[in-house]
């Protein structure tokens, strides 16, 4: 009955979702101001039925309801229950099936805190998120249906969950990364509304900019969480690989940060309408591009869903409809945007364009070597390629360089032209924090590096102009002004942590036995003895450690039902340094393959993405966007919208 | 024109070849980086080009694991279960799914007499995922 119910409920979503588009669009094009109210009221239920759909899904995972395959397929009676719980997205169904509960919580929240918008600008906003909603909802009804029944021959204890998956990484990171995903749509909403009723104004900007803040902090969130598991879970000590499915989150997340700044011009000097519009329709299309590479198998990858062609081709057709349609409504609209400017020789418009165009360039050098391999497998008819993280390192990193050097300059350059005088103070900063940045490599390996020099020396830049502008605006700081300022120290302390983390991690391979003692860097690792330990799902090898008077103890697990092994390294986290020991497989005589590594500075890359993402929202929280909330309300009262 | 739009049009010109150059050499870069994927049997013919990184795979071959006393280093056979298979050597730790029997994929370049030395071994990651360059050896099996 319970799964039956959680299908039923998901159909009665499905049809609100289309009840949404339709009650959306007809309310905005006939301006009949009760459709767009019914919009409101039917984007709500539609959230509430997708999640009564969810928990009663959820409540088979917890009953072990082994007569629903997709249960039995991805859980085990002898999970704990908070694994139980979360294996409901350990897989692809269950996973679509929270992506399309955060699309449709994002669709409530925009029904609900949109009362002050335009009523037809509302009216599209909120049709084109249905119709998103369609979109998933009829992909998840007809091709990846999680509430199927497939009575068992046999009692069963189920199939188990991914061992992987079986941690608390899993229960965070994909529900922040959807919810910033799926945040796009709203931006995505927002601007081909803007395209519909041809007001693309510092109004609209304002109004995009809190919704774009958001899903970015979010995304930001869900790529720092899974980069901070791949790092203790994966269990080898490495935090990003340049895998096809990272780079599938990383590039919306690039073109969000170009469309976060550009907003920002389009808001404050009216300018790069069409182009932010443009960002906001390819973020999205990213995103959905993003869905399409790890669900349809086409890459290799760890995070790559089991391979299924019909999915793929349905996925593909969404991606090409959203792409051509928001295009092709582009390319006839965006003529009509003018925007008219002036700025000379280092202005902010010059650094915001710097920013864009760096940020497009590493996008479009991601999406290349990501692309690629498909493209040639394709033009080649099966033949295979791949391309290994160091050639994207190398096209990446300068890029980020660049842009890392033109931030430094933010607090300094004012709107229109800054007087070049005002940036010779920073000069010096720069020639100090230069000096500071000779002295990091000698320290960690006694030996000169100017790469590590230049990308330390641009950080501390950053962070240095950025404190003294917050201390010289003290007496009138604002959330936005704020949560830029943090945002762009967040950006350097991330660079600070990738910097010195590549640069002097150690880390060695070793064939150790109980009782022997290595030097890895400066300290002694003692391999003090080796036991079985019994976990409800697995039998794992446990070894001993001891660094000092620090205790680890790494395992390697056995998973009994899908017979899978797992490493569990094991960490000791620090500020400035980890320390991180890796059990490998038995090499006979008693013996074992061992990893130990230590990263300095790793936790200064997630610290980065963190301080970041809070202050992305704490921009969103500026008075400014309430105040304008409250004065719209005012001004838009009821009655002069109903007439028409 | 006047001073403004042709102020403009230099930026735009900027931008314009400032990334049209970074992308060129970032394909070119790409174009000369790629490692090209290999089967056992063009690793055997001699198809497979010497002394360049490549990537080649196949299925482990039962019983052919042979591990050091001393060290990490391990030599095996990848073999494409229809008659061809190749020696690969490398010192590291292997991946947690790397089985006899399982297929795997090296990374790393092949020296004349048909020795691998691999840089990089990749095992599937969990019993239900192949992967996709080994797939129709897994259905021939």
């Amino acid at each position: 009955m319970i799964p039956e119910l959680a299908h039923f409920f998901c159909v009665l979503a499905f049809t609100s979702a289309v009840a949404l588009a339709l009650a959306g669009f007809l309310g905005a094009r006939q301006r009949h101001l009760a459709w767009v109210k019914a919009a409101k009221q039917i984007a709500i239920a539609q959230f509430l039925f997708l999640l009564c759909s969810f928990i009663f899904l959820d409540i088979a995972f917890l009953l072990d309801d082994f007569t629903v395959q997709y249960v039995a397929d991805n859980s085990h009676t002898l999970l704990p229950w908070y694994y139980k719980a979360s294996a409901m997205w350990g897989d692809h169904e269950g996973s679509f099936l929270l992506w399309t509960l955060v699309m449709a919580g994002w669709t409530a929240a925009v029904a609900l805190r949109s009362e002050s918008l335009s009523f037809d600008m509302r009216g599209y906003v909120l049709s084109v998120l249905g119709l998103i909603n369609v979109a998933f909802l009829l992909f998840l009804l007809s091709a990846s249906n999680p509430f199927l029944r497939a009575f068992p021959l046999e009692v069963t204890a189920g199939s188990d969950m991914n061992a992987i998956l079986q941690d608390f990484g899993h229960l965070v990171h994909p529900p922040f990364l959807y919810l910033g995903y799926v945040g796009f749509s709203v931006a995505f909403a927002f601007a081909v509304a803007a395209l519909l009723t041809g007001r693309i104004d510092a109004a609209w900007a304002r109004w995009s900019r809190p919704w774009t803040n958001t899903a970015w902090a979010l995304l930001t969130v869900g790529i720092a969480l899974g980069s901070w598991w791949a790092y203790y879970e994966l269990g080898w000590g490495g935090w990003w690989f340049w895998d096809p499915v990272e780079n599938a989150s990383f590039m919306p997340w690039l073109a969000g940060t170009a469309l976060i700044h550009s907003l920002a011009v389009t808001e404050k000097r009216g300018a790069f309408k069409s182009w932010t519009v443009l960002l906001a329709l390819l973020t999205f299309t990213l995103c959905l591009v993003g869905a399409f590479l790890v669900r349809s198998g086409v890459l290799t990858s760890v995070h790559a869903f089991a391979i299924d062609p019909e999915r793929g081709m349905y996925l593909a057709t969404i991606v090409a409809l959203v792409a051509c349609l928001s295009l092709s409504l582009y390319a006839f609209r965006a003529a009509r945007l003018r925007s008219r400017i002036s700025y000379r020789g280092i202005s902010r418009e010059l650094l915001l364009l710097a920013n864009n165009a760096l940020l497009t360039l590493a996008l479009a050098v991601i999406f290349l070597y990501t692309l690629y391999p498909l493209f040639y497998e394709w033009l080649t008819d099966g033949g295979r390629v791949s391309l290994g993280p160091p050639y994207f390192n190398r096209a990446f990193v300068p890029l980020m360089m660049l842009l890392a050097g033109c931030l430094a300059l933010v607090p300094i350059a004012r709107w229109k032209r800054t007087p070049l005088s005002l940036f010779r103070p920073s000069l010096y900063i720069l020639g100090g924090a230069f000096a500071l940045g000779l002295f990091v490599p000698l320290i960690y390996s006694g030996a000169l590096h100017i790469g590590v020099t230049v990308c330390i020396a641009i950080a501390l830049w950053i962070l240095s102009t950025h404190l003294a502008d917050i201390y010289r605006s003290r007496r009138s700081l604002t959330m936005s002004f704020l949560g830029m300022s943090m945002a762009h120290m967040g950006f350097a302390i991330t660079v600070i942590g990738v910097t010195i983390t590549s640069g002097f991690s150690v880390s060695q391979d070793l064939r150790l036995s109980v009782g022997d003692e290595v030097r890895v860097g400066d300290r002694t690792y003692v391999f003090e003895d080796l036991r079985i330990v019994n976990g409800p799902n697995y039998v794992a090898h446990q070894a001993q450690f001891v660094v000092g008077d620090v205790r680890l103890l790494p395992e390697r697990r056995q998973y009994t039902t899908r017979n899978t092994v797992t490493t569990e390294a094991a960490i000791r986290p620090g500020f400035t340094n980890d320390l991180l020991v890796s059990l490998g497989e038995p090499v006979g005589d008693g013996a074992w393959a061992v990893r130990i590594q230590e990263k300095p500075m790793i936790r200064w890359v997630w610290l980065g993405a963190v301080i970041a993402a809070m202050a992305g929202l704490l921009a969103v929280f500026d008075v400014r966007y309430r105040r304008l909330r409250l004065r719209e309300a005012r001004l838009v009262q009821e009655p002069q919208l109903g007439g028409g | 024109m006047n001073r403004v739009r042709k102020r403009r049009l230099g930026v735009a010109l900027f931008v314009f070849f400032g990334s049209s150059t970074t992308l060129g050499l970032a394909f070119y870069a790409m174009q000369q980086n790629l490692e090209f994927f290999y089967l056992p049997d063009r690793v055997v013919s001699g198809e497979a080009p010497t002394g360049k990184t490549i990537r080649a795979g196949g299925m482990v071959v039962e019983g052919s694991i042979d591990r050091s006393n001393e060290d990490l280093s391990v030599r095996f056979e990848l073999s494409d279960m229809a008659g061809s298979s190749f020696p690969v050597v490398y010192e590291g730790l292997l991946p947690n799914l790397f089985v006899e029997g399982q297929g795997a994929i090296v990374s790393g370049t092949l020296d004349e007499s048909g020795l691998f030395y691999a840089d990089q071994v990749l095992a599937k990651h969990d019993e239900n995922y192949m992967p996709p360059e080994l797939a129709h050896l897994h259905t021939t099996e």
